[in-house]
């Protein structure tokens, strides 16, 4: 279920800037902190900085290099996770959310049927293309990579990729009434060649 | 004829006595700032008492994995409810009262600038937060989320009365933001001290100063999503429904449009507050006023481009989440800046420790915290991971809590001698703060890694086997010693009140304003009102408060039993009227219980009482008008410290005037929103067939009254100010008026089916908006001439003339956008 624990490049690209902003987090909490504690332990150490000097300082010349060099990570990261155009298109899943669960289909299988499970191959990305029929559900697979909502009226669509077969757990993440948290689903992410038959398609 | 000097006690009695409140039953009319102030703290602690007594059970169920302590339909209220009340009917409210209470004492002025209004905004947010409550009591709690995302919330899927008692509860709540955020605004610009320019201004000041103005255009797109929504629920008008033309993503839009500026409007105070009590604590002034007032504006003018971070997962085009995504972070600067500004300030001062001090230290801690992962979830690829998780509730509560609940805590050991004249009994004082400091942590810190592992938020219960279950478990150990934290410190306050110690007058040495006068406050605060000749947070307040209750300042004496207090030039702060404030009255809450009678008749869909309720509330505010103004000319009177200057009633530049400057603002918000949705319906959102029905010509029948109605009225004005009589051009511009609800009201009613297509419905919401201010429009008019005719209308006293004339402009203007998007509905739009 673990975000920390991924198994897809989405999933794994985010656990990286995770782990890198947690880093930097401590770091600048440790700073902060640590100066405030020294205005009241140690006033002398800091006595001599200007009082002007600690704005300039802490509000303009720490913080704006550090979010614009997050900000680019972030947009560099974001452009990756993207349905881009061209190239091979990858294989479309329909996910239909309804109160409270949800259904797959295969287009881009001939001849396979609905099913509650998601069959996924494994090692290619897939798009997922996400609707809803009464309210709003979200679509999320914590171990392949991050949510998109299932909006009535929207069709919205995720890439994601399992890196190797195995059985993944999804959850419905946007509250969506009573039965909000039994909208779980079982991912299976089966070898490319498994594919077809565990959704019942022709080979 | 300046009045012969008195000693300090008899003017204290002479000034109790005009500004003091009858007591037993009479305390029901109260409108004094001291009064009101303390009663929307006290109401909105306990509405925090029983928003945390919320929190304390869903933390009991989330407690163990495959709970039945409370089943999901249960569940789902009570965090609906924690969420709403905590936000509504604690947060907003609280600071609220304590800006009221503080105010005016920061700023040297005897009361706020509309003390009934003040008590109306009272009972409006006591009566609002009980029909939420009693909800909740008899189990018909809203429980769509404090958000009340549609469709979730709409008919179909919540057909109870639950959504509706949120969208009207909070509406009637609401009103009291919106009164209070004018209230603050017009009492900052024209109510400070002479000499207090606006760069004089106490830090608190500011910090006000913009809060209200977010306020003020802040509400009033979620009170518009919130009629457009009850009006769909009771009336199956489309406007979210997607199978109609609408968009549920409307209602993200509307809601977040507030929500997030909302997230500010409440640590903005906070803010305040310690940008005041860090100086005094760290013994020298503020370091960077000038840099803080700039970071202020700036995240104020930020929040309001940010609300689309809460959205990111709703499939927006990638360049707009880029936008959003570097505008959310850079609100970090102006929140570093007024960080740095404080360490500044302690470093370079000379701090010493208190109880208030303890607060603001835990405040740097967690909300430094709470806002390193905002930053984080800024980032939008993280975001799709954390969002709707227990990351966020781990996120919003380090910043509201940390922002607001432990400054609020700091302000309350700071400012409670002043209410109680007693200092803190410190035994519990200490221990309270180390259990909320720890079980804080403990609850929410564990709860970033429930939500990485995987825990979405909104769930009831969770299996065993997902390695949630000893995080839920400590987060709820955490939980319930924060509120053991929380119980001693209400003691602490009880004890206080009982057994503290009667303390000097200024027990901190502070040096601003509200500390120059005795404790607890008198009524009028002031004997005399101060003259200001520097930064008025480095105040010699010992001093000064014997000078000024000896009567040595301006207003030192009493006059024909009124209630006086001065108003400024808003910039420079010199003295230019005598502002006459009303005597306590019952009106503010026979005005709220008939309010009360509208929203009721709404929610139990008694579709007859609402129009008799609303012509109640009419008729008693025409009855509000009646003890102000004069019959006749004053000219300047006598202020004290030989100066002269005109009461309020004759000057342009009164506080009505900017009141109503504010309310027409508020009202064009409002207005601006739903031009937004329909824009944003007919251009942008999905699934728009096109019906369109031709456009219906005969309500321009009423665009064509309503600018002559205009026109009539600045004649009025100009008639009057040559001392002639403007009645009859009031009588016409009432019958106009009158055409021109009544041709918009047809136009209404002749919309084929508007419940058929989001496209008519909008069509009648646009002719509903134009009728309802055109006929408002002819009140005043009404208003007006009844005025005039009694004899409180002059070329001088000219404020009822001249704020109908404003009111009939917008109302006017306000039909050319409704026309604009009427053409282009009925165009087809696409
Ligand atoms: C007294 C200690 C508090 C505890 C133990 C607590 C606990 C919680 C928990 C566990 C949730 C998540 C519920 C869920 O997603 O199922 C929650 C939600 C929330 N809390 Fe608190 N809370 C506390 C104080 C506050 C305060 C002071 C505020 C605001 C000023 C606040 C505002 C909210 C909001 C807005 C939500 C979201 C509700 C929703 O999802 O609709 N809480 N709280
Ligand atoms: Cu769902
Ligand atoms: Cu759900």
């Amino acid at each position: 279920m673990s975000t920390l624990d991924p198994a897809g490049p989405a999933a794994g690209n985010i656990a990286t800037l995770w782990w890198v902003m947690f880093f930097g987090a401590v770091v600048l909490f440790a700073l902060v902190l640590g100066l405030l504690a020294l205005s009241f332990l140690r006033p002398a150490a800091i006595a001599s900085i200007k009082p002007m000097h600690w704005i300039i300082g802490g509000g303009l010349i720490m913080p704006v290099p550090i979010l614009l060099g997050l900000l680019i990570a972030a947009l560099l990261l974001g452009e990756q996770l993207l349905p881009k155009p061209g190239g091979v298109a990858p294989m479309r899943i329909e996910a239909h959310a309804s109160q409270w669960q949800w259904r797959f289909a295969y287009p881009d299988a001939p001849g396979s049927a609905e099913t509650d499970v998601l069959h996924l191959p494994a090692g290619e990305p897939v798009d997922i293309l996400v609707t809803a029929e009464d309210v709003i559900h979200s679509f999320w697979i914590p171990r392949l990579g991050g949510k998109i909502d299932a909006i009535p009226g929207h069709e919205n669509t995720i890439r994601l990729e399992a890196d190797e077969p195995g059985v993944y757990r999804g959850i419905c993440a946007e509250y969506c009434g009573e039965g909000h948290e039994t909208m779980g689903f079982v991912v299976e992410a089966h070898a490319p060649a498994d594919f077809p038959a565990a959704v019942g398609a022709a080979p | 004829m300046s009045p012969k000097p008195t000693s300090p006690i008899a003017l204290h009695k002479a000034l109790e006595k005009i500004w003091g409140t009858p007591s037993g039953w009479g305390r029901l009319s109260a409108v004094n700032h001291n009064i009101l102030g303390k009663r929307f703290m006290v109401l909105a602690l306990v509405f925090f008492a029983i928003g945390g007594i919320l929190a304390m059970l869903i933390r009991a169920q989330l407690a163990t994995p495959n709970s039945a302590f409370v089943g999901p339909e249960l569940y789902n209220q009570i965090f609906t409810m924690h969420g709403t009340v905590m936000m509504f009917l604690f947060a907003i409210p609280m600071f609220e009262g304590l800006a009221m209470y503080m105010l005016p004492k920061l700023l040297g002025a005897r009361d706020l600038a509309f003390p009934r209004i003040a008590a109306y905004g009272f009972w409006c947010y006591l009566f609002g937060g009980t029909i939420l409550i009693v909800a909740m009591l008899a189990g018909y709690a809203p429980n769509a989320g404090w958000f009340m995302y549609t469709p979730l919330s709409s008919g179909t899927y919540t057909p109870g009365i639950n959504a509706d008692v949120w969208l009207l509860g909070i509406t009637f709540v609401e009103i009291s933001a919106v009164t209070a955020a004018i209230e603050l605004i017009v009492t900052i610009l024209k109510m400070r001290a002479p000499g207090m320019s606006l760069t004089r201004m106490p830090i608190f000041g500011w910090y006000m100063l913009v809060t209200a103005g977010m306020m003020l255009i802040g509400f009033p797109p979620l009170i518009l999503g919130s009629m457009l929504l009850e009006m769909e629920r009771a009336f199956d008008l489309p406007f979210f429904d997607p199978t109609r033309g609408g968009d549920p993503l409307l209602w993200q839009h509307l809601f977040w449009l507030f929500g997030h500026p909302e997230v500010y409007i409440i640590f903005l105070p906070a803010a305040g507050v310690l940008s005041t009590m860090i100086p005094t604590f760290a013994r020298r002034p503020l370091v960077g006023y000038n840099a803080i007032i700039v970071a202020i504006v700036a995240m104020a003018f930020l929040s309001f481009g940010l609300w689309v971070h809460h959205m990111f997962t709703v499939g927006i085009p990638h360049l707009a989440l880029a936008f959003f995504s570097a505008a959310s972070a850079l609100v970090a600067i102006p929140t570093a800046v007024q960080i740095f500004a404080w360490i500044g300030t302690l470093a370079s001062g000379r701090p010493k420790f208190d109880i208030p001090m303890l607060y603001v230290v835990g405040f740097f801690i967690v909300f430094v915290c709470g806002g390193l992962t905002g930053v984080m979830l800024a980032m939008v690829p993280f975001n799709s991971q954390a969002h709707d998780t227990y990351f966020v509730v781990a996120h919003l509560h380090y910043v509201l809590v940390g922002g607001f609940v432990f400054p609020m805590l700091a302000a309350l050991y700071y400012w409670l001698p002043h209410v109680t004249g007693r200092r803190s009994v410190y035994s519990l004082s200490v221990p309270a703060f180390w259990l909320i400091l720890v079980g804080f942590n403990l609850t929410f810190f564990l709860m970033h890694l429930t939500g990485l592992m995987g825990m979405p938020r909104r769930i009831s219960t969770y299996p065993s086997n997902w390695g949630w279950d000893w995080l839920n478990l400590l987060s709820s150990v955490g939980g319930f010693l924060m509120t053991m934290g929380f119980a001693l410190v209400l003691i602490d306050i009880i004890m206080q009140f009982r057994f503290g110690r009667r303390t000097s007058r200024n027990p901190w040495k502070a040096r601003t304003l509200e500390w120059a006068m005795p404790t607890p406050a008198p009524s009028y605060n002031f004997a005399a009102i101060p003259e200001i000749a520097g930064r008025a947070d480095d105040l010699d307040v010992n001093v000064l408060g014997r000078d000024l209750a000896g009567g040595k300042g301006y207003l030192g004496f009493t006059r024909a039993d009124r209630q006086e207090t001065l108003g400024v030039d808003m910039m420079s702060g010199e003295p230019d009227q005598v502002i006459i404030l009303p005597q306590p009255t019952y009106l503010p809450l026979w005005t709220a219980l008939a309010t009360g009678a509208f929203f009721l008749g709404l929610l139990f869909k008694l579709y007859w009482l609402p129009p008799i309720a609303a012509v109640v509330v009419i008729v008693l505010f025409f009855l509000w008008t009646r003890p102000l103004g004069a019959r006749r000319n004053m000219g300047p009177i006598d202020i004290g410290m030989g100066k002269a200057v005109p009461v309020d009633g004759e000057v342009r530049d009164n506080v009505t005037w900017w009141a109503t400057l504010c309310g027409i603002t508020a009202d064009t918000t409002l207005y601006g929103s739903l031009l937004f949705g329909a824009l944003y319906l007919a251009l942008i959102a999905p699934g728009w067939t096109d019906p369109a029905p031709p456009l219906d010509w005969l309500p321009a029948i009423g665009l064509v009254t309503a600018l002559a109605a205009m026109a009539l009225l600045r004649r009025a004005e100009v008639l009057n100010a040559g001392n002639r009589s403007p009645l009859p051009l009031l009588l016409a511009a009432l019958g106009l008026g009158a055409i021109t609800a009544l041709a918009l009201l047809a136009g209404m009613l002749r919309i084929p089916d508007p419940t058929s297509h989001a496209n008519l419905s909008l069509r009648f919401v646009l002719l509903t908006y134009c009728a309802v201010h055109a006929g408002v429009a002819a009140l005043l008019a009404l208003h007006a001439a009844l005025r005039y005719r009694a004899g409180f209308v002059s070329a001088v006293r000219a404020t009822d003339i001249r704020i109908t004339r404003a009111w009939t402009d917008y109302a006017a203007l306000a039909q050319l956008p409704a026309w604009a998007i009427l053409l282009l509905l009925a165009g087809g739009a696409r």
